[in-house]
């Protein structure tokens, strides 16, 4: 290696690991001040390492936190869930059972993804409190099913789309039908796009504050990030108690990430529509 | 099989973007909900209004400062991470941590950063930096861009990633033949494969868009004083379900609706015309 080569190599990794400390300064912070003690909170040794590890910060945090944790996972999992189960439906038919004005129907469904709930946040309210589910976790795991369709269907049409029209005409010669087909043949096969899908759903929904914000905001039943926001935004100055409580919210997603990481770059990809 | 998909779809997107827009022409402006049509009465107001100049202001500065930093730094460590990197994986699990992360829980970490006493002053000061002092989002002018560092740090990871998936698609042999022309590194990245990757570009571009037009959880947890860092997503909550001012809040959203369709619609068109290619 010449001497100019190795200095460019290593300019290269100088960089990159400055990178890194920038993305992980935050995480170190938390994680530090979540295990001080209430009077090891100085603003003059906020980079210092706790003098032992702490748990006071982290028990007050989940006693304020864990309905809400609960909440969280009983309104994401069984969304996640129903709204994957939707969209590998969807995919099925946008990839395989084109019709007339297919495509232009899968794009009016791509444009939910992209708008502001803002703009439908009003409706959405009022229609919740018509039918009755306006304040209850039943209606927020619906809203989350429905504005998981466009993205779903995205993500199950694309994985389906790679799977040759050879296997799908076979199935039909051997006598299975539209439903046969997608019970016997693609949803055996459909795993990798389930994972994917579920993953991001599961990121997607357990991180939602607004929507939750609006639909489930009573204290007992809101989902976590609305309860971290509480404890935050209540200029409360008990940072060892806020920091444990964003770590608890950031913990389920922060091990799907590092246990499946894969499948999430994945799921990051086809999200933008280029995978 | 498709069509309860449909159905939903159609009301609860479609159907309630309408609603919404019919809303904001009437005159809802208490708890009682009130249909006297008063044509674009709240438009007028909305226009009118100190707080809708800040929005516009604050989503002009967050758009530059956000999208600058995701796309700059998203590709700068792209292309880092493209010179066969020994430990590439872990980089690449760094730089994408924060996107697995809420919004909540970036603006507590950040909120904790940026207190003028401590965080990254403090860092400043230990790094025997003394003049380096910032209000970050404090600040009464700028603390908006204070908030898209917090916001770029979730989000480049994601620009990073389709940068560094647009990068692999680039073969070898393009590198290569631009190599035996003469070109040198950086005639090679500016000529060759920087327009290469106007598409993955068009994309950030979009998305960062979308996401400063809808900036929510951050701006209401990294909160300035008065104003400074109101946002148009932030106004709509506050007019809706802090005032009960619903048809003014409808008039927010829907104005938010038709500066997205100014992203979305171009971006879908360029879409279609890649997959009818």
């Amino acid at each position: 290696m010449s001497l100019q080569r190795f200095w460019s190599r290593g300019a290269i990794y100088l960089v990159l690991i400055a990178f890194c400390l920038f993305y992980l300064m935050p995480f170190y912070v938390m994680f530090i001040t979540g295990l001080k003690p209430y009077e090891d909170l100085n603003v003059t040794r906020m980079w210092d390492l706790p003098k032992g590890i702490y748990l006071e910060g982290i028990i007050e945090a989940w006693k304020r936190v864990a309905p809400n944790f609960r909440n969280s996972a009983m309104i994401t999992i069984p969304a996640a869930l129903i709204s994957s189960f939707i969209g590998s439906m969807n995919g099925y038919v946008f990839a395989k059972w084109r019709f007339p004005g297919s495509d232009t129907l899968f794009v009016l469904f791509l444009v939910g993804m992209f708008l502001p709930y803002q703009g439908i946040l009003i409706p959405l309210v009022r229609t919740l409190q018509i039918v009755g589910l306006y304040g209850s976790p039943v209606g927020l795991i619906m809203v989350h099913c429905i504005f998981g369709i466009p993205i779903t269907a995205l993500l199950f049409r694309s994985y389906y789309a790679s799977i040759p029209n050879e296997l799908i005409d076979a199935s039909k010669i051997d006598g299975c039908g539209f439903l046969g087909i997608y019970r016997y043949v693609l949803l055996p096969i459909s795993m990798p796009a389930f994972a994917v899908v579920l993953l991001w759903q599961f990121t997607s929904i357990w991180n939602d504050y607004l929507i939750g914000l609006v639909v489930l905001s009573s204290p007992r039943l809101a989902p976590i990030n609305v309860a971290v926001q509480n404890i935050a935004g209540s200029w409360s100055v008990e940072w060892n108690v806020q920091m444990s409580a964003a770590l608890i919210a950031a913990l389920p997603t922060i091990v799907v990430y590092l246990a499946l990481g894969k499948l999430f770059m994945r799921g990051l990809l086809a999200g933008s529509l280029k995978g | 099989m498709l069509i309860p998909s449909i159905i939903a779809v159609a009301v609860f997107i479609y159907g309630f973007i309408i609603w919404t827009g019919y809303i904001s022409t009437v005159k809802w402006n208490t708890v009682v909900e009130d249909h006297t049509f008063v044509g674009l009465q709240n438009w007028i107001q909305l226009f009118k209004m100190d707080r809708f100049h800040w929005d516009l202001r604050n989503l002009a500065l967050y758009a530059v400062g956000f999208m600058s930093q995701c796309i700059v730094f998203g590709f700068l460590i792209a292309v880092l991470l493209d010179q066969k990197i020994k430990g590439e994986a872990l980089f690449r699990t760094i730089v994408i941590f924060p996107f697995a992360v809420s919004g909540i829980v970036t603006g507590v970490a950040w909120r904790w950063l940026m207190q003028p006493t401590t965080g990254i002053n403090l860092l400043f000061v230990k790094m025997g930096l003394e003049n380096f002092y910032f209000e970050w989002n404090a600040h009464p002018k700028w603390g908006i861009l204070a908030i898209t560092i917090a916001a770029a740090w979730q989000f480049t990871g994601y620009v990073m990633a389709l940068y560094l998936a647009g990068l692999r698609g680039i073969s070898e042999e393009v590198r290569e033949a631009a190599r035996v022309d003469g070109a040198g590194t950086w005639a090679l990245y500016r000529r060759i494969i920087i327009p290469l990757l106007m598409p993955v570009t068009f994309t950030a571009i979009v998305l960062t868009g979308m996401g400063s037009i809808r900036v929510f959880d951050l701006v209401t947890i990294l909160a300035g004083p008065a104003f400074t860092t109101d946002t148009l997503a932030f106004h709509m909550y506050q007019s809706t379900f802090g005032q009960y001012r619903f048809s003014m809040g409808a008039t927010v959203g829907f104005f938010m609706i038709l500066l997205s369709l100014f992203l979305v619609v171009p971006y879908l068109r360029s879409m279609q015309f890649e997959a009818e290619r």
